[in-house]
């Protein structure tokens, strides 16, 4: 059989691919061009010299870092239970997971205003604290999908059902069983789930700006309406970030046991001296 | 003064019955076999002993004490699993530190104890490896070590060798029971595969249906079943419907036998008797009794074996005889002469079902 170039195949690649390359490109070409009739970083330097950038981005850095934390604490312990003790609720538990993606962000967090409001039972909306606690709420609910996702799958990838039986014959106690044995094999699991959590609160605008929260989201949609130059800058950074935190999360969904991030070649001599 | 005692344990899943009226004493180092077809119940047994199945009924006892409400965690019992079941995480040696870093052991006795368990598997050269760099086999040794190496009360091995290829279950198999003596660690073994456990075991459970059908010694089980189930699960069998005519006599295959112990039959009741493979010869062997006359059907020249077909009384039976001096393989076609000795005529009475 003679090989033959896939003529129409490339072309639809290469379109495809233009699709989303041309536009990034311009935006990127356009947020250099600040200072007339040269190519330079002005738009970039001037979005980091700004207070208010570096306050907003803290803040949401801190918000989303909750949200993982918090995200973890009530993902893998549900997924572990359901795996484990409830097997046959897992469809329904991963459907109720989905909710989120059903649920569009403005409902819910009218949702939240109504509930936690002036004048409700548990008016959290009140104080900064009870707003700001809302809205970690909120983030940890929009990566439900992602998280539980990524865990479950993880925990699929191993059985959890005999190594907790191993442990606990070798006298591991359940909460060990989890943090020696478990834990440590979902790890990389739990790391993809928290990328994705992080590059979606990150820059989320919906419940953050209802909330009325000093956000980086409504930051981006304020400069773009009041600026030219800054949100291309900020649109290409947003770009490199949700780029690292997807090979990152890639990295770590591809470590062997045992093998650090920087000792890769070593391990890998060992994989290969194997008969 | 046994050490392990299961006393009448009965497991319920939701509404099906799945272990029934079991009891089993076992001595202390003893090796004792789980045998019987899948889905019989002989893993829900073994992890009723282990701890992760409460018994619906019945009580266990280990070493005197009464095990039945302990969690597994707390009951010092070693388990191996089909699918070895080691943690992926760690390296070999961590693998086999687990459980004396959880019984709080210190560094240095944990390093020797670590070493010593890995000589006794013979993989002291691969303590740096991760699970996932190991073959199979030797990942089981590992599991082994690693049960083995807390010294537990008990080991219990669910079907350890299934996962594995051939030459490796028969070797592994053996290393099972050096070690299992070396040790004189009392040792519960599941199977499905009854060359398995008749080598390698002490006594052995036929298990049917929830039940223990028989527990006996490997050739007491082979030679001497007591119940249609264990006779036919157990080797190769030939069956006669047989009918009692005298106190001490049967009648099948066209021809009277006299001189039996029908002791465990009742009287005018319908009987089975079988008789294996190897224990009839077409050639008169010094400790042959009996005959029967029949027809050779087909035969076959298999080396060290000559196996043939014969019509006894309408009935194809199955011959195994060894290949010496004087035995020829028969021609087919050829009327001849079964003989066996009445040692071995296995008697199953319509009871035993
Ligand atoms: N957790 C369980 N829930 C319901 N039925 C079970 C459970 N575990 C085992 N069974 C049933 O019990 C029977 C015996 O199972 P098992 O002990 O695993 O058999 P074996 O190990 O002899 O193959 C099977 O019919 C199986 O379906
Ligand atoms: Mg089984």
């Amino acid at each position: 059989m003679s090989r033959q170039v896939p003529v129409l195949s490339v072309v639809i690649a290469v379109l495809g691919a233009a699709f989303f390359i041309v536009p990034l490109i311009a935006t990127f070409n356009f947020s250099l061009r600040m200072k007339r009739g040269e190519l330079s970083f002005e738009a970039y330097r001037s979005v980091f010299e700004s207070d208010v950038f570096v306050s907003v981005l803290s803040f949401s850095a801190v918000a989303s870092m909750l949200a993982i934390l918090v995200g973890i604490v009530i993902v893998v312990p549900t997924a572990y239970w359901v795996r484990l003790r409830v097997p046959r609720m897992r469809p329904v538990v991963e459907f109720l997971s989905l909710m989120p993606l059903i649920i569009p962000p403005v409902v819910l967090v009218f949702g939240y205003v109504r509930i936690y409001g002036t004048g409700s039972f548990l008016p959290m909306t009140m104080t900064d604290t009870g707003t700001n606690t809302l809205l970690v709420i909120g983030y940890v609910v929009l990566s439900i999908p992602y998280m539980y996702r990524a865990v479950d799958n993880g925990m699929a990838s191993i059985d959890i059902a005999t190594l907790t039986e191993a442990a606990e014959s070798l006298g591991a106690s359940r909460l060990r069983t989890i943090a020696f044995v478990i834990f440590p094999n979902i790890r990389s699991a739990i790391v993809s789930g928290a990328f994705l959590t992080f590059s979606i609160s990150l820059g989320e605008f919906v419940i953050t700006s209802l909330l009325n929260r000093p956000g980086f989201g409504p930051y981006l949609v304020q400069m773009g309406q009041d600026y030219a130059y800054q949100p291309a800058a900020l649109a290409i950074m947003a770009f490199a970030f949700t780029w690292t935190c997807m090979v990152l999360m890639e990295v770590f969904a591809n470590l062997k046991p045992g093998q650090r991030l920087l000792r890769q070649r070593t391990s890998t001599s060992v994989e290969k001296a194997l008969p | 003064m046994s050490f392990l005692t299961l006393t009448d344990i009965t497991k319920v899943f939701g509404t099906t019955t799945v272990v029934r009226d079991f009891d089993l004493t076992v001595e202390a180092g003893e090796f004792i076999s789980f045998l019987g077809p899948s889905g019989c119940g002989k893993t829900t047994v073994l992890r009723m002993i282990a701890g992760f199945e409460k018994p619906t009924s019945g009580t266990i006892r280990v070493g005197g004490a009464d095990v039945t409400a302990l969690p597994a965690s707390r009951r010092k019992i070693g388990m191996v699993f089909q699918a070895y079941a080691l943690f992926p995480n760690m390296s070999v040696r961590e693998n086999v530190a687990f459980g004396l870093k959880i019984a709080g052991m210190s560094g240095r006795e944990i390093a020797s104890r670590v070493d010593e368990m890995l000589d006794l598997i013979a993989l002291g050269h691969l303590a740096d490896r991760y699970p996932y760099q190991l073959s199979g086999g030797q990942q089981q040794r590992v599991a082994l070590a690693r049960a083995l190496a807390p010294r537990p009360n008990l080991l219990l091995l669910d079907e350890p060798l299934s996962a594995l290829d051939a030459q490796i279950r028969t070797s592994l198999r053996d290393d099972i029971r050096r070690i299992q003596r070396e040790l004189g660690i009392t040792t519960v073994f599941v199977t499905h595969d009854q060359e398995e456990a008749l080598s390698v075991s002490d006594r052995v459970v036929v298990m049917h249906a929830g039940r223990a059908d028989q527990i006996g010694t490997p050739s007491e089980i082979y030679n001497r079943p007591t119940t249609r189930f264990v006779a036919d699960f157990v080797g190769q069998l030939n069956t006669f419907t047989a009918k009692q005519v005298g106190p001490q006599s049967l009648h099948f295959a066209g021809v009277d036998v006299g001189g039996l112990d029908l002791s465990s039959v009742a009287a005018n009741s319908a009987v089975t008797v079988a008789l294996r493979p190897e224990a009839m010869s077409l050639n008169r062997r010094p400790t042959d009794t009996q005959s029967l006359p029949g027809r050779v059907l087909q035969s076959s020249f298999l080396g060290s074996v000559i196996r043939a077909q014969v019509n006894v009384a309408g009935t194809p039976v199955s011959i195994d005889m060894f290949n010496r001096a004087g035995v020829t393989v028969p021609a087919q076609g050829a009327q001849t002469e079964v003989w066996f000795a009445h040692d071995d005529l296995v008697i199953l009475p319509e009871s035993a079902t």
